[in-house]
């Protein structure tokens, strides 16, 4: 069993970082935060997951979100997608493992990976509406949100929803605040299989290690972590039984990268088109400087007269 | 000449002292008015999404969850707008061959040497990249912007096509910017140009000038 995280005090402590911890804010140019703080993950062991949506109402209950009552179109998913209120879902998959002819249930939960690069940020035309915690967690700042859904177009999971009643856009926040006061998030503290694990990066690494281990003691050869490369890492990591194949787990992107068409637009295309209508308008400029005004004369004007008296 | 090809409806010349052409009628130059009000604002407000360092333009329209709102909006106004125009100019801006012989003499364009090329009818072939780039890019704008309309269309596309609308939109506002800017860069240069589209009227000498086939057909046609 992983040490639990204690209970807090009934104290009130101060925020352990803040506004003064950013490494990325979107839209803005920053000194990022130095030293950072350490790196922290959650860890989701998908092996260890029975499907209980404890961590879905956890988040629910200390967001204070409520979702819709939805239908049930015969499948465990509830509701069927993620949703500005749902920022954390279980999918579920029933794999027929043609090696061990076995079924598997493979439970995933689903929610904002982020990515130590996140692609959300790096769309983001509001400045400070998304920011990067020194600690790894990336946050939406709804005060600086325009409901634009820029972030929808650079996320490589497809994990931010917006809003039909504030259009802002909406995503897991990691539990920023209960990790700042040196709590694990909501979905953690609900689980009861320890399937979510919550703690630095390093740590959370090295449990994976022994879960590993212990999953390959068991069978599954390709057991493995899901820290996907594509997006320098992420701060939410998955231990799959099946990690040669994400892609199984309700669709998990396999090699998740931001798109090359959302890093053109937010490339070159930003500075090109600056650079396109500065220089038409300077073409305009120094045109006008070396060749002067093309006036009419007054022998255009008798031409004319000419012209129309005849 | 039995039928004129360079005349549209409400062009005439008013003989006088000096001679004065009827170039655009009040309902095109009010057509053309809401046009350029809308291509400006829609400038603003994209170019504040565009570049961080131009968000400070949402403060213009309200601040940014309001210019996202209005911006895609005021695109409707200009779409149908810009309907309007096309329906209005886009015969007398089909291409021709002396539009080739004006392109190719491009050096006493720019010098300001009338006198080297073909005589022009109503618009000259400048005029009329104007026209048949702002057009592309005008459907471009419209399609690609309703793909990435969040609040009403985001549903109805995937992210992989919003990501590719999103980016053609973005290239085709910076074109139709630079494009708008040699338009109304050429307005300023060419003196006389502008009260066409205020009073509506240019003299004869401008119209003898810059086109002389259009004024001419204009006086046979009398």
């Amino acid at each position: 069993m992983y040490p639990v995280i204690p209970n807090p005090i009934a104290k009130p402590i101060d925020a352990k970082f803040g506004e003064k911890d950013l490494v990325k804010r979107s839209a803005s140019s920053i000194t990022p935060a130095s030293p950072r703080q350490t790196q922290v993950a959650k860890l989701i062991d998908v092996s260890k997951c029975i499907g209980c949506k404890a961590c879905q109402v956890a988040c629910l209950e200390w967001n204070n979100l409520t979702e819709e009552v939805g239908v049930n179109v015969g499948v465990y998913d509830n509701p069927h997608d993620l949703t500005p209120n749902t920022w954390t879902l279980m999918r579920y998959t029933e794999y027929e493992n043609p090696e061990s002819g076995n079924l598997e249930w493979l439970i995933r939960k689903d929610g904002c990976m982020h990515c130590e690069d996140p692609g959300c940020l790096k769309a983001c035309p509001a400045p400070g509406a998304i920011v990067q915690y020194s600690n790894g967690i990336v946050d939406f700042v709804k005060a600086n949100c325009i409901g634009c859904g820029y972030c929808v177009k650079g996320c490589p999971f497809n994990i931010p929803r917006i809003s039909k009643v504030d259009n802002k856009a909406y995503k897991c926040s990691l539990c920023s605040d209960r990790v700042a006061v040196g709590q694990g998030p909501a979905c953690q503290k609900a689980c009861p299989t320890q399937a979510i694990v919550f703690g630095t990066k390093d740590e959370m690494k090295k449990w994976a290690d022994f879960r590993i281990k212990d999953l390959k003691s068991r069978g599954f050869k390709n057991a493995g972590l899901y820290d996907p490369p594509g997006v320098q890492g992420t701060h939410v990591m998955y231990v799959l039984q099946h990690a040669d194949k994400p892609n199984l787990y309700a669709g998990l992107a396999d090699n998740p990268r931001i798109s090359p068409l959302v890093e053109f637009w937010k490339g070159f295309t930003k500075y090109a088109g600056l650079t396109a209508m500065i220089a038409t308008a300077g073409f305009g400029l120094l045109h006008h400087v070396v060749a002067g005004a093309n006036r009419v004369t007054e022998h255009d004007e008798q031409e004319a007269k000419k012209l129309a008296e005849k | 000449m039995a039928t004129s090809t360079e005349v549209a409806r409400g062009d005439a010349v008013h003989r006088g002292e000096p001679v004065t052409v009827d170039r655009y009628t009040t309902g095109a130059r009010i057509n053309h008015w809401i046009t350029a009000a809308s291509l400006v604002l829609l400038a603003l407000s994209g170019l504040a999404l565009f570049h961080p360092s131009l968000f400070w333009l949402t403060g213009l329209f309200g601040g940014g969850p309001n210019t996202r709102a209005i911006h895609p909006w005021i695109g409707v106004v200009l779409f149908f707008s810009f309907i309007g125009l096309f329906i209005r100019f886009w015969k007398l801006n089909l291409w021709e061959r002396t539009d080739n012989v004006w392109l190719g003499k491009i050096r006493d364009v720019l010098t300001s040497n009338e006198e080297n090329l073909p005589e022009v009818g109503k618009y000259n072939a400048g005029q009329k990249m104007v026209f048949w780039s702002m057009s592309i890019l005008i459907i471009l704008l419209i399609t690609s912007g309703i793909v990435i309309w969040e609040q009403y269309f985001g549903g109805y596309f995937s992210i992989e096509q919003r990501r590719l609308a999103v980016l053609v939109h973005a290239l085709a506002a910076v074109a139709a910017i630079c494009v708008w800017i040699v338009h109304v860069y050429a307005a300023i240069w060419v003196r006389g140009t502008i009260s066409a589209m205020t009073s509506g009227r240019v003299t004869g000498g401008w119209a003898w000038r810059h086109h002389r086939k259009w004024l001419r057909e204009l006086v046979s046609g009398k």
